[in-house]
Order: C-alpha cells, then sequence, then structure tokens
C-alpha cells in the first residue's frame, strides 16, 4: 500500500455519519490554506459526503484510494493566494506545454502537494511541492526548459520567482492542473 | 430530543396521503438519485454538512402546520440535524434507520380472500417494499403458504407466516432478478420448502433448484388454491408468470400497472424483445380479462391503490398501459430497446449474488441494492 505525504492523517475509522465530516472540518480549521489532510473513514458514505463538502465550502477534494475497508480521502484546504495576479512574466499555456511535452530538452516540474499529483499529474512531470522546492532544487537539471505546473498558476508563479533567482531557465503554466485537457497519469 | 418516526410510520402517511414535509440531508446527488416518495409531501433538501454550524438559515423554510420529518441515510446525521432544529424551538422527528432502513422496508398488504364461496378463506398478501418498489406475494389457504419473488428481508416473511401459524411450502422467482437480491433460496432452506426457478434463467446457479417451467403448478393448502405457471419470456428468458385461482395474474418484470418489462439487464435487449412481445400481446390476451393483475414492482406511488396495495383488472390494463397498445412492431422494439433508464445500481453483482456465484455480506448486499427500481420502461 502506497502511502501519500500529508501534512496531517485524521483517523475518523468507525466513526458513523455526520462525525467523519465534523472531524474533518475541526481538523481543516488547524490548518495552513494549501495544506493536505488525510482522512481515515470506514463509513461508505464518507466519499460522497466530503467529495460534496468540499465544493461547497472551497476546498479541494483530491481523490479517495480504498485500502481494504478503510477509505482514505485526501482534501486540500483552500488556499487564499490563488487569486493573485502572477508575477513571474515568462507564461506559456497548457496548449504549449502539451507540444513540447515529448522534447528532450524539456522538463515539466509539478509543484504542488504530493497527494494532488498523485491523483493526477501529466505524464513525464516530477513532483517536487512548492514547499520543499528550496531545499531540492539541486534535483533538477538546469541544463533543460522547465516548465512549472500547479493547479491555477499560483503556486507555480513563486516556484518561478525561486528558480529563475537560481538561474534555472523556466515558464510557467497558466492556467494548469484545473484546466489540463490532455492525457494525465495516476500514481496511486 | 426529536423523536424517530419509524419507517412503518411513514409508509402509513403514504398510503392515507397524509402531509409530511421531509427535510432531506443527505448530499444532493443522493437525494436527487433517490428519496421517499408521497403524494402529499413536500421537500426540502439540505445537506447536513451544510448544518454543522447551526440550522437557523433554514428555519424559516420548515413549516409549522404539518410534521417534519428529518431523513438522512443512516439515521446518525438527521439525529444530529433533528436535534439541533428541537433546540431552537421545532418539533420535528428523524427517520429511524434512515434510508438504508426505508430501502428494507416490507409493508404487508392483505388482497383480500381467494376463495369467497368456499370454507377455506385462501388469501393474497402483498408485501409492498415501499422505497424500491418491489413487491413479493405470499398466497395463502389452510395453514399452508407459497411466497413469490421474496427479498432478501426473509425474516419479515418467516414472521409473518410464524405469527399466522403459516407452514411455507414453496417458494418461487418469477426470474433471475437483476435489480434486488433474492430471499427465496435462503427461505426454502430455512423452511424446508421447495425453491423454484426457471430453467432457461438458471443455467449459471451454483444450487439445486426446482425447474419452474410452463404448465407448472402447486397447490396450496388441501382446497382449490391453484397456482400455475405461465411461460412469460420478455425481461429475462426464462421470465415466469402465475394464474392463481384463476383470480390473479402475477406477472413478474414483464407487465406493470403503468409499464412494460425491460428486455436489456441480461445485456441481450435484440434477442429478447421479441419474446417480450409475444407474452404481452399475444400469451397475456388469451387470458382471462378479469384476472387482477399483480407486478413484481411498482414505479410510482400513484401506482398504489386506496389500501396501499399495488393491483389493477388485465382488462383495464390491456385499454390503458400503453406498453400493451403500440400496434407497429418496430415502435414497440424501438421503444424497449432506445432511451431506457439507467440500470439498476450493481446489476451484475445482484445477478451474480443470485445465482450463487457471490457471497457478499449484509452490508455489501445493502449497498449493492441502494438506489431507486429502474426496471420498467413507459
Amino acid at each position: 500500500m502506497q502511502t501519500i505525504k500529508t501534512d496531517i492523517v485524521l483517523d475518523a475509522r468507525g466513526l458513523a455519519c455526520p462525525m467523519p465530516i465534523v472531524r474533518t472540518k475541526k481538523t481543516m480549521k488547524t490548518l495552513e490554506p494549501g495544506q493536505v489532510v488525510e482522512v481515515q473513514a470506514t463509513d461508505k458514505g464518507s466519499t460522497a459526503d466530503l467529495r460534496a463538502w468540499a465544493n461547497s465550502t472551497g476546498n479541494q477534494y483530491l481523490g479517495t484510494i480504498e485500502d481494504g475497508d478503510v477509505l482514505r480521502h485526501y482534501v486540500r484546504k483552500s488556499s487564499g493566494n490563488d487569486q493573485e495576479a502572477p508575477a513571474f512574466q515568462q507564461v506559456v499555456n497548457n496548449e504549449t506545454v502539451e507540444a513540447v511535452r515529448g522534447n528532450a530538452d524539456t522538463l515539466i516540474l509539478d509543484v504542488r502537494e504530493t497527494a494532488e499529483y498523485a491523483f493526477s499529474h501529466i505524464p513525464s512531470a516530477v513532483n517536487i511541492p512548492l514547499g520543499e522546492l528550496e531545499e531540492r532544487m539541486e534535483e533538477l537539471d538546469s541544463s533543460k526548459t522547465i516548465y512549472v505546473v500547479c493547479r491555477t498558476g499560483s503556486r507555480s508563479d513563486l516556484a518561478c520567482q525561486q528558480l529563475d533567482a537560481k538561474g534555472f531557465n523556466v515558464q510557467n503554466v497558466i492556467p494548469g492542473m484545473s484546466d489540463w485537457k490532455y492525457d494525465t497519469n495516476q500514481t496511486v | 430530543m426529536a423523536q424517530a418516526m419509524t419507517t412503518k410510520e411513514v409508509t402509513q402517511k403514504i398510503i392515507h396521503r397524509e402531509k409530511l414535509f421531509i427535510l432531506d440531508v443527505r448530499n444532493e446527488e443522493a437525494f436527487q438519485d433517490w428519496k421517499i416518495e408521497g403524494e402529499q409531501f413536500s421537500y426540502l433538501n439540505v445537506p447536513y454538512f451544510d448544518l454543522l454550524d447551526g440550522v437557523e438559515d433554514i428555519l424559516d423554510q420548515l413549516p409549522t402546520d404539518q410534521p417534519v420529518l428529518v431523513v438522512c441515510a443512516k439515521e446518525g446525521s438527521s439525529i444530529f440535524v433533528a436535534d439541533l432544529l428541537e433546540e431552537a424551538g421545532r418539533t420535528v422527528s428523524y427517520l429511524s434507520g434512515g434510508m438504508k432502513a426505508w430501502s428494507e422496508h416490507l409493508e404487508p398488504i392483505s388482497l383480500g380472500s381467494l376463495n369467497e364461496t368456499g370454507a377455506d378463506q385462501g388469501e393474497v398478501v402483498q408485501f409492498v417494499r415501499i422505497g424500491k418498489g418491489c413487491l413479493s406475494y405470499m398466497i395463502i389457504s389452510e395453514g399452508e403458504a407459497v411466497l413469490v419473488d421474496a427479498t432478501r428481508m426473509t425474516d419479515v416473511y418467516l414472521d409473518y407466516a410464524q405469527a399466522r401459524q403459516l407452514n411455507i411450502t414453496h417458494v418461487f422467482d418469477t426470474h433471475l432478478h437483476a435489480d434486488h437480491i433474492s430471499g427465496g433460496r435462503e427461505i426454502a432452506e430455512k423452511t424446508g420448502a421447495t425453491y423454484w426457478l426457471p430453467p432457461k434463467d438458471a443455467t449459471d446457479v451454483t444450487f439445486d433448484y426446482a425447474a419452474l417451467e410452463d404448465g407448472s403448478h402447486v397447490q396450496v393448502g388441501d382446497t382449490q388454491i391453484d397456482v400455475r405457471a405461465l411461460y412469460s419470456p420478455g425481461h429475462t428468458i426464462g421470465s415466469t408468470s402465475f394464474v392463481v385461482d384463476n383470480r390473479y395474474l402475477l406477472t413478474g418484470d414483464i407487465l406493470f400497472i403503468d409499464s412494460i418489462g425491460r428486455p436489456d439487464l441480461a445485456g441481450l435487449a435484440e434477442d429478447w424483445v421479441g419474446d417480450l412481445r409475444d407474452s404481452l400481446y399475444n400469451t397475456y390476451r388469451e387470458l382471462s380479462k378479469d384476472l387482477v393483475v399483480l407486478p413484481a414492482h411498482f414505479m410510482l406511488i400513484e401506482e398504489l391503490n386506496e389500501d396501499g396495495s399495488v393491483a389493477e383488472k388485465l382488462d383495464v390494463l390491456l385499454a390503458n398501459n400503453h406498453g400493451l397498445n403500440i400496434e407497429d412492431e418496430e415502435t414497440f422494439r424501438k421503444m424497449v430497446t432506445e432511451n431506457l433508464p439507467p440500470q439498476p445500481n450493481a446489476y451484475q453483482e445482484i445477478r451474480e449474488t443470485n445465482m450463487g456465484k457471490q457471497s457478499p455480506d449484509l452490508e455489501a448486499q445493502r449497498e449493492m441494492e441502494v438506489g431507486p427500481n429502474r426496471c420498467a420502461v413507459r
């Protein structure tokens, strides 16, 4: 069983409705915007309810893994900075990324959380969450053009600024995964 | 603390056409898919997770001049919301057992005595599975009982038979069901009754059964309460009807009150449409028009009679049921093979369970049967 790294794990196993959502809601309040919770539940109805609850509250339901009797739900707390205008000037759209995806000098860097990446990402994209980028930068091949993608273009904007400052050749992908219409892979 | 309302009490409100305001706190998708239907019922759907911080926002949408029932999937969330409403000064109930219990409720309704002149008052009892629209039957005479299309809630039939000191002798399934899990085999095992299944539907079953074929017949009690099989394929290739005491026609999933069976649940719509037409337009038309049709499903709550039963004379259906009045064969073929409603939840798994190939636990059986019945085309 593969484990997906999250900021917190909530054990709601054995609890009946409405408790899994009551607990999730409470836990979300302790999280920073953009952080991810894994909710472990055994109530079969929790999948549909958690998805509906996340949608109605602006949080991001990432997906559910069935692990025997346990349902592992992944939810990302809505991030406040998604609305800010991107500052980094070198911007490409999704179509461009799809067109250059197979090129030898292309590197697609997905800076979303591990759980977001796990449920759906561009084939060949590598994942380094924005929060880990500073310390893991040396993993990236500086000879390539790096297309940085996230959900809407905000986190990738910050990542581009960090990478640009270190001399990497980067492009920010806008809008990113929220509107990605081409092939995706899943690693769950 | 909010009071519980039982599924039986809700059923009585449906039958008596009483008013009830239902606050359904399941998620929107679940509510849209399937809810408690009543002619005089009105609804508000607000998911419980939108009410965790309080119910103030919906108070003015809840009436005070009729009962309010809070409904959820399994009861827990409805109690939570009902208690919040009580704290806010409202008197409300919650549905005991939630939609899970609603799906399983069976209401026995006697259709009256069979043999009005004889010494024995033979009787047909219709078990109305009100939440899913499934109908099963107990034919009773002189301390003996025969069951047709029993659901997996076997205790209901066994308790009913015990209370009336009835010995269950034969258990029939009109066909291999795809929409619900049959309780027929289990009841037969527990009572020593004979379990009958049409062989053409039973090619893949893993257990022994008696072959239900055209003309098969059993007698209930010592008098002339005769239950006779009539081969009527179309919904499945084995689908079989019953004529009971020349009074009732049990049609299984071939003919309903306001609709007809669909031939596609085993993936063979094109093959079986001819059989379906033949059963509806030839076999049934040769029967006495005075027979009262007892189907295995109802689709709309409007189909319930005054006493809650689902039954109508064959000649009325021959005149009024749209599916029995399509002269052109090609039009008929199109109607039953195109634009079909969605297939029932988990229908393949249900078929395999009824074949004995799968033995899911109770919780899994409930999950498989979730949602409305979808066995008909109109």
